[in-house]
């Protein structure tokens, strides 16, 4: 088996997917505690449906390197829809649902309308659940997916203890005099990144699971923030690892075996969870 | 110059006035107290003071280079949500966010002031624990530590009693006491008009929109 693994690894698009799979399984799980714990779980699922639409129209364009159009509209997107969030008066979840089912809907119709390749219901199935995509990347990609990683990664650790004042009590953070309108606009655009990024792996319907599924286990089992990060993290990392193994000794699609490793550390946290409590 | 003044101030939700006529100044080292009946419009006022939300009529200013980040703040309930997983020593010591200006991350300073005031509120044992498990007085004062360390100024407080057992309390005026003999403005609202008329020594009661001065 050991045999296999090593011959795929000759491969470099192998190489290439397992690079940028663990690196965006890092960054997911690190937005992924804030998301949650802001009850903002629902924008990733908006914006991967924005990033769906993007992709379409940037297919349908012919742009060769599709995240020129796909990362500015997509963060636009969750600029707008965490203004949207705030407002107490725009119903915050009807307007992600319009923008998030629009997106899609459009995308979807771009496709069909404008076909690209003679295979739309293939190509849209894998946009969607990103088994194919992540073979095929490109050298540029695998190297503005690192810089974009190295990105989130820094902003993260820097404003740590800001992004944990604003999650943990908004309010707070506002009214010592903490900029709470500019980073929840920044962790709206990395937030963006993400997505983005994550499209390449998963595919826009299996973001959330990467987004959601390591913080949850995480928060099962630990008691403060930053044990919760650093578990989210770390575990995210392994199941992306086990998960990308698995699909290539296996022939499983890439996406769905990350996830289901995921789900499968989510229960077996759950379980650990109750025995300790 | 006073540090702090409503003039004309009308404060409310979605433009429908709560209280309105709202005057009053408040000085360095006042120890401003806000009383009235419960729907009042008392935490809604002091919402506005700290700009969380904007006056319908009228204005706040800030006197004497006071700003916001001068301020500790305890609210009267904090949505924390449920299963938020945070130690009482990460809570505390994110009071000392207003003090970090271009820094990222806390000092030992910081760190031994959030001690300190995690000390003075009789929680030292509780350190480590997580907040959501701790009970509703227990949290009363981990957030109490957290105001402490983010006030260099001014204090404000919205029922900092409420929920606390009587020894707890007593001590709490007191300490709120020694702090405004240090010279700390503070500002606070509560129901407790008997201790209240000991120690404060300005009352604004918004019901009837006027400040009787107290002793
Ligand atoms: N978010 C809100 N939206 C609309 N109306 C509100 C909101 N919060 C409070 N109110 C209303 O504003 C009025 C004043 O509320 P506020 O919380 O300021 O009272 P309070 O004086 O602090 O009372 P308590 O002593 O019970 O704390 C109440 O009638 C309340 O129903
Ligand atoms: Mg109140």
């Amino acid at each position: 088996m050991l045999d296999k693994l090593f011959m795929y690894l000759e491969f470099p698009y192998v190489r290439y997917a397992i690079i940028v799979g663990v690196l965006i399984a890092l960054c997911s799980s690190l937005l992924g505690v804030t998301l949650v714990l802001k009850r903002y779980s629902f924008i990733g699922d908006g914006l991967s449906h924005v990033a769906f639409g993007a992709l379409a129209i940037a297919t349908v364009l012919n742009f060769t390197n599709r995240m020129l159009i796909v990362l500015p509209l997509t963060i636009v997107s969750a600029i707008l829809l965490l203004r949207k969030g705030q407002n107490a008066k725009v119903k915050g979840d009807a307007a992600i649902a319009m923008i998030s089912v629009g997106a899609l809907a459009f995308g979807y119709l771009l496709m069909n309308v404008f076909p690209s390749s003679s295979n739309v219901s293939g190509d849209v199935c894998s946009t969607l659940f990103g088994s194919q995509s992540i073979l095929t990347l490109t050298q540029t990609e695998v190297l503005v997916s690192g810089i974009l990683a190295v990105i989130v990664v820094g902003i993260f650790i820097i404003f740590y203890n800001r992004i944990f004042a604003i999650t943990f009590d908004e309010n707070f953070a506002n009214a010592v005099g903490t900029n709470v309108g500019f980073y929840n606009l920044l962790i709206a655009t990395v937030i963006a990144i993400i997505i983005v990024l994550a499209m390449n792996l998963v595919g826009s319907l299996l973001i959330s699971a990467l987004v959601i599924f390591p913080a949850l286990s995480a928060m099962r089992i630990l008691k403060s923030f930053r044990a919760v990060i650093v578990f989210s993290a770390i575990s995210s990392v392994t199941c992306a690892l086990a998960g990308l193994l698995i699909s290539i000794l296996a022939g499983t699609p890439v996406g769905s075996t990350i996830v289901a490793v995921d789900v499968l550390l989510f229960f077996t946290c759950t379980i650990v969870g109750r025995i300790k409590a | 110059m006073s540090l702090l003044a409503a003039k004309n101030l009308t404060v409310g939700y979605d433009g429908h006035g709560v209280l309105s006529d709202i005057n009053f100044e408040i000085n360095q080292g006042d120890y401003f107290c806000i009383v009235g009946e419960n729907g009042s419009g008392k935490t809604t006022l002091m919402k506005t003071i700290l700009g969380l939300q904007s006056p319908i009529e009228g204005k706040i200013e800030y006197g004497d280079g006071f700003s916001k980040n001068e301020i500790g703040y305890l609210p009267q309930q904090t949505e924390v949500q449920r299963d938020f997983p945070a130690s009482v020593f990460e809570i505390v010591l994110s009071g000392c966010q207003n003090s970090l200006g271009r820094r990222f991350f806390y000092s030992d300073e910081q760190k031994k002031l959030a001690y300190k005031n995690i000390k003075k509120m009789g929680i030292a044992d509780l350190k480590n624990r997580c907040y959501r498990e701790l009970s509703g007085g227990q949290q009363q004062r981990v957030l109490l530590a957290r105001a402490l360390c983010a006030t260099k100024r001014a204090l404000l407080l919205d029922e900092p009693v409420a929920g606390l057992d009587p020894n707890v309390t007593s001590e709490m005026y007191q300490l709120i006491k020694e702090l405004n003999d240090e010279g700390l403005t503070i500002i606070m609202i509560s129901h407790d008009i008997q201790n209240i008329q000991n120690y404060a020594s300005h009352i604004y009661d918004v019901n009837r929109g006027k400040e009787a001065p107290s002793c």
